[in-house]
């Protein structure tokens, strides 16, 4: 088998036993790469030197961690010394990180080397990648189509096999969504499980960072070593580490599952609801227990979240104004005129149209009837969740309403493509755990099956993915590029 | 037509902890240029805030010495606007649960400008209304054709400390100040410089006829360098206002500038055209509960001014002036301690200090723990002077020598043969040479007049070449003069 | 809740955003779009309801007063549109 086709875990064991070294894996990758990367073009950036190099230094030292020698992909919007970090916007085009994210620092202490920065939506809001300011990505799949997003360019990376996985991020379904749309496993952990500093701030109570990868041990793999409370973000959680690969030698037997009566309603792929059911079917015939259940505020879902995630990105986004870094417009007149000019010809206009809902929500005299009142249906979301979680160990959805679109295909209206983001939505207003993996196939395009699970819950929905993945073969098939 | 003044005060004080608010860089003030930066202080892309627990700490500390409820559960939220020294254009403070809630500061008498102490009769407490914390931002340095941008300052804790408007006039701005300023020392909280910024003061006035019951039209001042130059700044608006309204001129609410050279002030352009801060809780930082923490906090309150010159006087007998005069400032107050640890004369102490060391230091333009004379020799000083080896005008004569060399007293008294002559026999063979020589004033004295006895006195002193104990020369003139 | 819809123009200049007349425009029809649907939650009861501030409140997660390395300043200027000595520059404000 080609190397470029291994998962995490065979080219960590497969480096261990030396079968092949980290300068050949890379090597691959970068073969990859260029084969397919003009066609998909996932990535914003390569480093394929950077990488070599790096790769022949761990071939040359004793193995340091658990990914020693595995070269992982991140989406544009971590930060990593000494690498771009454009979030896909013209604003940070040519920015230079001066610092590692935490979750990069960890990678790097596991051994990890890293050969390129994936495309994003910009500054992660969207869900098709279209909205990068520099290029769109393709899916691996079908080339016209989108690759879901944000974390659009890192699922392509991995459903084309052009890296073993990558590290995206994950506000109102960037992990989860692209995982579904490219058929790979994507996982957004509990809100504080991973730290988020060193991640571009989109919206700071809704934000994750998780892995997208080929399969289900991989996630669990990285898990282990992104997760880990953080002095440096004082919202990460205490909570112990488990070592998440325990999980997946469990069955389901006795797991009670559950489905939420609002998730399956009219304007979903009739194909999508048919895979999603096969997929409980099997778990059924495991021995898990299927229940209905009720999230009885799912409708509310979607305006909460556009109310509380552009009201934090508008105070987030405030910080790019060309004064310390990022683009600075020619000649401004004053310095009003600087930041007016630097950030209109900067920012995109999905950015500038979440940037003015979330300064207008908080602006004075609408403050108690949007942000406040959002909080509040946050609140009643989250005893949702709490509620459900009384019934059942676990939460089982489609990831996304339709399969991949076309690229061009809903840029017309923003308020559609909010809608779609309706089963990813409410898992991050919650602050639970999600995973998306493939469950088959419609239109030929792929289609992914979500497992929700309470916080703290990462164990719960690994073990559920796991028992239904090894009992089917998706994940094992690939586009053909 | 009498017009009235109403100011009120918005302080902000800057935390002397090792490190900024949210960031482990140094907090310290004057250097390079950029070199105190991080990536979190610098607001650059994916940093997050990590707060500061000596800050929460003193800012609580600060709310318990200035009589301050403190809140059981506070937060941050972000204050957002756009300006050149902000890092991430939005700043991280507090605003509707702050630390500390109400509270007051007693003007201590000591406190006000020496040219109005005289004035101060009754007491009197400026309320407070909040006390939070935040993070200050950047320096701005003006060039011909540009601004640069200096962010060492910024991230620094900052107290902000907001005032009922009590207070009527400038020497009680001046006094609530000073006053402050000494409380935040006493608590090793700040040192609290103006003219390194440690101290910033906003202030906002209004002026009305007296006896109209609305508020004038509020006016903010800032750019005052110092605590006197808020005094002058204010002295002026109020001039300004007054002026003003007697013309029958509108005032419009509007912020001015205090140029300290000009002694005016004048309408800044605004910053932000609309001051909506758009204030959110903030999502990067959890919730401040106190009741945990507070009562190690209160351990640390030290005694306060107020309540250290009341037990100067009761227990160690000082006057209420001397009292004051030594807690109004925390060192003369240490170094009022260690001299009076090693003598029994408390008060004589005081005396010394408050009358003869400070105007000494003020012409030499040192502080006091410049001075040289060292504590102890002070109060070996006194000893002296009490125990009638010198008597007080060459006790003057020893401290002018201390002063200029260091040298300790008993050195000084045995160098110029001082001592003091105390002996009656000696004293007797004095009086009788004088009382000799001056037979007028003898029968002037024999006659009634008892005060020209000091006539007799000071030709005693001549006589003795200044060194025959006073007291005894006068008790022997008296017996021999029957008087 | 707002019937009038955003004032964009004013939203724009809180925002430090200098958009042209077409964009405003075009946001204006968009986000009236958007705040219709976001008005559905003007509808929800949620009377006595605490507002979500985070997901999994912690209390007291507190640094210690402890110095670490500041960037040398070469670093903290690396991104620096413009420069002058070691500030960073932008054009002349006026106070």
């Amino acid at each position: 088998m080609s190397l470029h086709a291994l998962t995490v875990a065979e080219a960590a064991d497969g480096l261990r036993q030396k079968k092949f070294s980290s300068l050949e894996l890379v090597q691959s990758l970068v073969d990859r790469m260029q084969k397919v990367d003009p066609r998909v073009k996932a990535f914003l950036s390569i480093d394929a030197e950077g990488a070599l190099a790096e790769a022949k230094k761990k071939d040359a030292s004793p193995p340091q961690g658990p990914l020693h020698g595995v070269p992982i992909a991140l989406k544009d919007n971590l930060n990593a010394t000494g690498q771009p970090c454009t979030c896909a916007s013209q604003i940070l085009k040519n920015f230079v990180s001066v610092y590692d994210a935490t979750a990069v620092r960890k990678l790097r202490e596991a051994g990890a080397v890293f050969l390129g920065r994936t495309n994003m939506d910009e500054f992660a809001m969207g869900s098709s990648t279209e909205n990068s300011s520099f290029h769109p990505t393709h899916n691996p799949w079908d080339l016209e189509r989108i690759p879901g997003g944000s974390s659009g360019g890192s699922a392509a990376a991995v459903a084309a096999d052009e890296c073993f996985a990558a590290l995206g991020s994950d506000t109102g379904g960037s992990i989860r969504q692209p995982a579904s749309v490219s058929g790979c496993v994507g996982l957004k952990p509990t809100y504080g499980r991973v730290s988020r500093f060193g991640l571009v701030a989109f919206a700071s109570s809704l934000d994750q960072i998780g892995p997208i990868t080929k399969n289900v041990r991989d996630a669990a793999l990285l898990l282990n070593v992104l997760c880990g409370q953080d002095p440096m973000d004082t919202t990460s959680l205490p909570s112990p580490v488990p070592d998440f690969t325990q999980a997946l030698k469990q069955d389901v037997r006795g797991m009670r599952l559950g489905l939420p009566k609002e998730y399956f309603v009219e304007g979903m792929d009739p194909e999508v609801e048919k895979l999603v059911r096969a997929a409980v079917a099997e778990l059924e015939k495991q021995g898990a227990k299927i229940v209905e259940i009720s999230l009885p505020h799912t409708e509310q879902a979607v305006a909460t979240y556009y109310v509380i995630a552009t009201a934090e990105a508008s105070a987030n986004l405030a910080r790019f104004d060309g004064v310390r870094y990022g683009f600075r417009a020619e000649n401004p007149h004053d310095l009003i005129d600087l930041y007016g000019k630097s950030r209109a010809q900067g920012f995109g206009t999905e950015v500038k149209r979440r940037i003015i809902l979330g300064t207008y929500v908080l602006s004075s005299g609408y403050y108690d009837a949007y942000y406040l009142r959002a909080q509040k249906a946050r609140t009643l979301i989250r005893r949702d969740f709490e509620n459900a979680f009384k019934e059942c160990d676990a939460i089982m959805t489609p990831t996304s309403p339709t399969v991949a679109f076309k690229i061009g295909e809903k840029t017309s209206s923003p308020l559609q493509m909010y809608l779609a983001d309706i089963f990813t939505i409410a898992a991050n207003l919650a602050g639970i755990c999600g995973i998306s993996l493939p469950c088959g196939f419609a239109q030929k395009m792929p289609v992914g099956l979500q497992i929700l699970g309470p916080s703290l819950g990462e164990e719960s929905i690994l073990r559920v993915a796991n028992a239904y993945e090894q009992a089917t073969a998706w994940h094992k098939e690939r586009p053909n590029l | 037509m009498n017009y009235e003044t109403t100011i009120g005060l918005e302080v902000h004080v800057q935390l002397k902890t090792k490190t900024k608010m949210f960031c482990g860089c140094v907090n310290q003030y004057g250097g390079a240029p950029n070199a105190q930066v991080c990536p979190v202080c610098l607001g650059m892309p994916g940093v997050l805030p990590a707060p500061n627990e000596q800050a929460v700490r003193m800012t609580a500390l600060t709310g318990l010495m200035l009589d301050c409820k403190i809140s059981p559960h506070c937060k941050f939220d972000r204050k957002n606007y756009f300006y050149a020294d902000m890092p991430k254009n939005y700043q991280i403070s507090q605003y509707d649960k702050p630390l500390c809630l109400e509270g007051g500061v007693e003007l201590m008498k000591e406190c006000y400008p020496k040219d109005a102490q005289k004035d101060v009769s009754a007491s009197k407490t400026v309320r407070l209304t909040r006390i939070h914390l935040e993070e200050d931002v950047g320096k701005s340095f003006h060039f011909e054709d540009s601004t640069g941008v200096d962010f060492n300052r910024a991230g620094t804790p900052l107290m902000e400390i907001v005032t009922e408007p009590d207070i009527g006039s400038p020497e009680e701005a001046f006094a609530f100040l000073s006053t402050l300023r000494n409380i935040l020392l006493y608590g090793n909280v700040s040192d609290a410089d103006m003219e390194k910024g440690q101290m910033r003061c906003d202030c906002n006035i209004s002026v009305r006829p007296v006896g109209q019951k609305e508020y004038g039209t509020k006016i903010e001042i800032k750019n005052m360098n110092s605590i006197s130059g808020v005094r002058r700044a204010l002295a002026y608006e109020i001039q300004r206002q007054q002026t003003a309204l007697a013309k029958g001129e509108k005032m419009r609410q509007e912020t001015r500038r205090w140029d300290d050279a000009t002694g005016t002030t004048f309408v800044m352009r605004t910053k932000e055209m609309a001051h909506d801060y758009r204030y959110f809780p903030e999502p990067d930082l959890m919730p401040i509960d106190t009741t945990v923490w507070l009562d190690e906090v209160r351990k640390g309150v030290p005694e306060l001014p107020s309540v250290r010159k009341k037990r100067l006087m009761q227990e160690r007998g000082l006057t209420e002036y001397n009292a004051g005069v030594i807690v109004a400032d925390l060192e003369l107050g240490h170094y009022f301690e260690a001299a009076a640890s090693q003598s029994k004369d408390a008060n004589g102490i005081a005396n010394l200090i408050v009358n003869d060391l400070l105007r000494d230091l003020g012409a030499a333009a040192k502080s006091v723990t410049e001075s040289p004379i060292k504590p102890a020799d002070l109060a070996a000083l006194v000893e002296l002077t009490d125990a009638g080896k010198i008597n007080s005008k060459q006790a003057k004569e020893v401290f002018a020598e201390m002063f200029q060399t260091g040298k300790k007293p008993m050195a000084i008294v045995e160098e110029k043969g001082m001592s003091q002559v105390s002996d009656s026999g000696a004293i007797e063979k004095f009086c009788e040479e004088v009382m000799g020589q001056n037979a007028k004033i003898v029968a002037d004295v024999k006659g009634g007049n008892a005060k020209a006895i000091g006539a007799l006195v000071g030709q005693v002193m001549k006589l003795s070449k200044g060194k025959a104990n006073p007291a005894m020369v006068n008790e022997v003139l008296k017996q021999k003069l029957s008087v | 809740m707002n019937p009038q819809g955003i004032d964009v123009t004013y939203v724009a200049q809180l925002a430090r955003l200098q958009l042209s007349p077409e964009e405003i425009e075009r946001y204006q029809a968009q986000l009236s779009q958007i705040l219709s649907h976001v008005e559905n939650l003007g509808a929800l009861n949620v009377e006595g309801i605490e507002p979500t501030a985070h997901a999994f409140p912690q209390t007291n997660v507190f640094r210690k007063d402890e110095v670490r390395p500041s960037l040398p300043v070469s670093e903290a200027l690396k991104n620096a549109p413009q420069r002058v000595n070691d500030l960073f520059k932008v054009p002349k404000v006026v106070e």
